[in-house]
C-alpha cells in the first residue's frame, strides 16, 4: 500500500488473451485504476501459487491472474490447471490469514479491452475499500 | 556484471503526453545494473533504432530495455535492432508504457509512478536474461485451405499457382459458399454464378489442389510448419472416382425433401447435388432422408407399414457408382500452415417476434429473396411470394435485422446489407417496373467504389422510397402485411401494405467457427469472430504461427474484400513455405539435471507430449525437454517439485525479481 492509502495490485497476465485484452483496454482508452502493475506470462497455467503467496508475503495487496477462457488456451489446457491450482491457494489462502478476495482469478480474451478494464477497476475499488493488508 | 541501457520512449505525444518520460529516465539511471538511459521521440523509428545500436557499442551495453508500446507490437523489431548491434536478440525487455500505462490512465503523476515501475521490472528482468539461440527444423511445403467459399478458393488457387501444394476442405457437398446463392453482386451487377463458377472449376481441375468436400477438420496437433490434421471425411454413399455426374440418380431419386440452398423455398431429392453448377458436379446421398435406409432402419415394432425398399438410384446408376458399403473415415494430413476461411451465416430473424418471428411466408430474408431471383433457383428467376405464388408489387425491405441491435446481441454493422438492398430495389424494379419498394433503413452505408452511387441510382432511377426508421410491427391482414413503422425524417408514423416483405439480416460467424478456432488455439471475439494478429497491420495472421484467417470468418466483409483477403492469407503462406526450414522459438523449458528426480510430474501435464526420458551417466532416469516440441507454455515448472525445470524467459527468478522489485521499496 502507498502512501496515499491506495492498495497495490499485481496482476499476472497470459500472453494470449489477457494481455492481449489489456492492450486492447489501452488501444481503446478504456480507463482504470493505474494501482496495476502488469507481469507478462506466457500462460495462467505458468503462475507457480507459491510465487502469489510471496506476492503477499512481501506486501502486495491483491493479485490478479487473468488468463484466456476456459477451452481457449493457446496451450490447449494450461488454464484448466492453473483453475485447479488457484482454487486451492484460494481456501490455502484464507488458512494463511490473507482474505481470499485480495486474489482474484479471471479469464479475459484478446477481444475483452472493455472488461478488462472493469475487472481492474471493480478489483482496485474493492481492494481500497478491504483496506491495507495487516501484515504480522 | 551487466550493463544495462534503458530508452525510454515518447512515442510521440502518446506516452510523453501522460508520462513524465525525462523523470522515468532519471529513475532508470539510479536503478542497479543501468549504465544507461535515454529518451527518444519514436523509439522504433530508424533515428530510435540507430540511438540504441550507438548506445549498445558506445556504453559497452550488454542487455537493453525498451520502455515503449505493447511487445506483441515491437518485441521482434527491437530483437532485431540489438541484434545487428552484435547482442543476443533475447537480451531484451519491453516495458509496455503505452497500452498499459498512457493510454488508460489520466493522472500524469500516477501514470510515470506505474511507468517506472514497469520500467524496474523490466530491468530486473532483463539482468537475468541469458543468450538464447534458436533452432532450425523442416517444414512440410504443402497448406490446408478450410472453407471453400470465394475466400477460400482465392486462397487455394494462388496457393496452388505459386507452386505449392493445396488441400482445400469443404463441409457442404459442393465448394461456392455463400457467394454461389447470390443472384447478382453489387455494384455491377455482374451474375454471381457466372464469376464465381470458373474460379470453382479451376480449383477442380488445378493440378496442385486437392479439393475434399463434404469433409471437416476434426483436430489440429503440431505447430507451424509441421501441422498434423485429422480430416473427417463423411460418407457420400457414390464412388466420386467412378461417377461421371450424369444425373439420372438425381433426377428419378423419388425422395423429395427441403433444399437448404434454397433456404426452404425449393426442394431437392435424397440423393443430389446442391445447385446445378456444384463443385464436384457429382452427388452424395443424405442418409437421413434415403428411402433405402428408412427401410434398412424399419423395426417391426414401429408403426405404419415398412417403406419400399427403393434404390432406384442404385438400379439406374450407368456407371454402378453407388456405394451402400462406404463408412465416414478419418484422414491424416501434414501441412505447413493453415488458411481458415470458413466464411459467415445470416442472422435467424426469427427472434424478431415484431416482423412475425418467421411465421409469415411472405417475409423472407434478403438470401431467401436471392434464391427467388435467380434463375437458377426454386422459382427460375421469376420472384413469387411463397405463400400463394404471386407476383408481388409492393415490396418492403427492412434493413438491419441483426445488425446494430443490442436487443439481439448484435451491436455490430454487417457491412453489406444497405448495398444488396440497394441492388434488390434496382433488380426487382428490372424485373417487374410495376414493383414498388419501400426501404425501412437506420442510415445508409454506402462506403466502396461506386457504392453511393449505386445506392442513390436505386432511388433516383428504380424508385424505391427510402424510410429513416425502424418497423414497429408486421401482421397479416387477409393477402397483405400491414407494415408498420416510423418514418423518424419527418417524424409520422406509417402504415404500408405490402405483398411481400425481405430482411436484410445480418452476417454472423459460422457455426462451430468457436470449436474450430479452439482446435486451432487462435482467438475469437464474442461474436465468435476470429481474431487477427493484428487488426490494422496483420490483418490475415493470427497469434498461432502459420495459422491464417481470410474473409467473412473474421468480420463481416462484402465479396471483393474477400477476395483481396484470401489472396493476402495466400501471400502469407507463399512467403512461409517458400522457406527451407523454419526458425524454432527459443523460449523453451529446461531440466537442470542434478534436481531432477525424475518423478515425472511436468510429463503428467505437458499438453505437447515434450518430456522425454533420459538416463544419466551415473543411471538416474531423469526428464529431459524435446526442445522441438516444447511451445513454451511453463505449466511443467509450476509442477516440478524439486524445481529442477525452469522456462527460458521467464524463469523462476525472474519473475520473483520483478515481484521483489516491486514492494521491496
Amino acid at each position: 500500500m502507498s502512501e496515499d492509502n491506495s492498495p497495490l495490485v499485481i496482476g499476472f497476465l497470459c500472453n494470449w488473451c489477457s494481455y492481449a485484452g489489456a492492450d486492447m483496454a489501452g488501444t481503446s482508452r478504456q480507463a482504470y485504476p493505474p494501482n496495476i502493475r502488469i507481469m507478462r506470462v506466457p500462460c495462467s497455467g505458468r503462475v507457480d501459487p507459491l510465487l502469489i503467496v510471496k506476492c503477499f508475503e512481501e506486501g502486495a495487496d491483491a493479485v490478479l491472474v487473468a488468463g484466456c477462457h476456459p477451452g481457449d488456451c493457446h496451450y490447449t489446457e494450461g488454464n484448466y490447471h492453473g483453475r485447479r491450482r488457484f482454487a486451492l491457494l484460494r481456501d490455502l489462502l484464507d488458512f494463511m490469514g490473507i482474505e481470499k478476495e485480495r486474489f482474484r482469478i479471471e479469464w479475459i480474451s484478446a477481444s475483452e479491452g472493455k472488461r478488462f478494464a472493469k475487472v481492474v477497476s471493480e478489483f482496485t475499488d474493492e481492494m481500497t475499500k478491504l483496506g491495507p493488508r495487516k501484515v504480522g | 556484471m551487466s550493463r544495462i541501457g534503458v530508452f525510454v520512449c515518447h512515442c510521440g505525444t502518446n506516452i510523453g503526453g501522460i508520462v513524465n518520460v525525462p523523470e522515468v529516465v532519471e529513475a532508470a539511471k539510479a536503478m542497479p545494473l543501468v549504465a544507461y538511459a535515454d529518451e527518444n521521440k519514436y523509439t522504433c523509428s530508424e533515428v530510435g533504432q540507430g540511438s540504441i545500436r550507438d548506445a549498445i557499442r558506445e556504453q559497452k551495453l550488454d542487455r537493453v530495455v525498451v520502455a515503449a508500446c505493447s511487445p506483441r507490437m515491437h518485441e521482434n523489431t527491437f530483437r532485431k535492432t540489438v541484434a545487428t548491434a552484435g547482442l543476443n536478440p533475447y537480451l531484451l525487455e519491453i516495458a509496455n508504457l503505452r497500452e498499459h500505462c498512457s493510454w488508460v490512465h489520466s493522472d500524469s503523476k500516477k501514470a510515470t509512478a506505474k511507468a517506472i515501475d514497469h520500467v524496474r521490472m523490466a530491468v530486473a528482468k532483463v539482468a537475468r536474461h541469458e543468450s538464447l539461440f534458436p533452432k532450425q527444423v523442416g517444414l512440410t511445403k504443402r497448406a490446408l485451405v478450410i472453407g471453400g467459399g470465394i475466400t477460400g478458393i482465392q486462397a487455394a488457387l494462388d496457393i496452388a499457382s505459386a507452386g505449392h501444394e493445396v488441400v482445400l476442405v469443404e463441409k457442404e457437398p459442393s465448394v461456392g459458399g455463400r457467394m454461389s446463392q447470390l443472384d447478382k453482386t453489387f455494384p455491377t451487377l455482374d451474375c454471381s454464378a457466372c464469376i464465381l463458377t470458373p474460379k470453382m472449376v479451376d480449383v477442380a481441375q488445378h493440378p496442385n489442389i486437392t479439393l475434399l468436400s463434404y469433409s471437416e477438420v476434426k483436430e489440429v496437433r503440431g505447430f507451424v510448419g509441421n501441422f498434423e490434421v485429422d480430416i473427417l471425411k463423411k460418407a457420400k454413399m457414390v464412388d466420386h472416382k467412378t461417377c461421371t455426374g450424369c444425373g439420372t440418380c438425381w433426377q428419378k431419386c423419388p425422395e423429395k425433401v427441403t433444399s437448404e440452398f434454397d433456404l426452404g423455398l425449393g426442394q431437392r431429392t435424397a440423393i443430389y447435388i446442391p445447385f446445378a453448377q456444384a463443385v464436384p458436379n457429382k452427388p452424395v446421398i443424405d442418409m437421413e432422408n434415403c428411402r433405402y435406409q428408412k427401410y434398412l432402419k424399419w423395426t417391426q415394432t414401429e408403426e405404419g407399414k415398412k417403406p419400399p425398399e427403393c434404390r432406384i438410384c442404385e438400379k439406374l446408376c450407368p456407371t454402378k457408382s453407388i456405394a451402400w458399403e462406404q463408412q465416414e473415415e478419418i484422414v491424416t494430413e501434414k501441412f505447413g500452415a493453415l488458411v481458415v476461411a470458413t466464411g459467415f451465416k445470416t442472422f435467424d430473424h426469427s427472434v424478431y417476434g415484431e416482423y412475425g418471428a418467421g411465421r409469415y411466408p411472405d417475409v423472407i430474408s434478403s438470401l431467401q429473396l436471392e434464391r427467388l431471383m435467380s434463375a437458377a433457383g426454386p422459382t427460375e428467376g421469376e420472384v413469387l411470394r411463397p405463400s400463394d405464388n404471386t407476383h408481388p408489387k409492393n415490396i418492403v425491405f427492412i434493413q438491419c435485422v441483426g445488425s446494430r441491435d443490442d436487443k439481439v446481441g448484435r451491436p455490430y454493422c454487417s457491412k453489406v446489407c444497405c448495398m444488396y438492398t440497394a441492388k434488390h430495389a434496382i433488380m426487382l424494379k428490372e424485373h417487374d417496373p410495376e414493383v414498388q419498394c419501400y426501404v425501412f433503413y437506420i442510415d445508409i452505408r454506402a462506403g466502396g467504389k461506386d457504392f453511393e452511387e449505386f445506392a442513390r441510382r436505386a432511388q433516383d432511377e428504380s424508385g424505391a422510397v427510402y424510410l429513416r426508421g425502424r418497423v414497429s410491427q408486421i401482421y397479416q391482414d387477409g393477402k397483405t402485411l400491414k407494415v408498420l413503422g416510423e418514418d423518424s425524417l419527418i417524424g409520422r408514423p406509417v402504415e404500408i401494405d405490402a405483398d411481400l416483405v425481405v430482411l436484410a439480416t445480418g452476417m454472423e460467424a459460422s457455426e462451430d467457427a468457436d470449436r474450430l478456432a479452439q482446435t486451432l488455439h487462435i482467438s475469437y471475439n464474442i461474436y465468435n469472430f476470429l481474431i487477427e494478429a493484428h487488426p490494422k497491420l496483420r490483418p490475415v495472421e493470427t497469434q498461432t504461427d502459420g495459422v491464417f484467417v481470410a474473409g467473412a470468418a473474421v468480420g463481416p466483409r462484402d465479396i471483393p474484400d474477400c477476395v483481396a483477403h484470401g489472396s493476402a492469407a495466400a501471400a502469407k503462406v507463399i512467403g512461409l513455405l517458400s522457406q527451407d526450414s523454419l526458425t524454432t522459438d527459443p523460449l523453451t523449458a529446461i531440466v537442470a539435471p542434478m534436481k531432477c528426480v525424475g518423478c515425472f510430474a511436468c510429463k503428467a501435464v505437458c499438453p505437447f507430449n515434450a518430456i522425454e526420458e533420459q538416463t544419466t551417466r551415473d543411471g538416474r532416469i531423469i526428464a529431459s525437454v524435446n526442445e522441438s516440441l516444447c511451445k513454451g507454455c511453463g505449466l511443467c515448472v509450476v509442477a516440478c517439485r524439486p524445481g529442477a525445470i525452469n522456462l527460458r524467459g521467464f524463469t523462476n527468478q525472474q519473475l520473483l525479481s520483478e515481484v521483489m522489485t516491486l514492494v521491496r521499496r
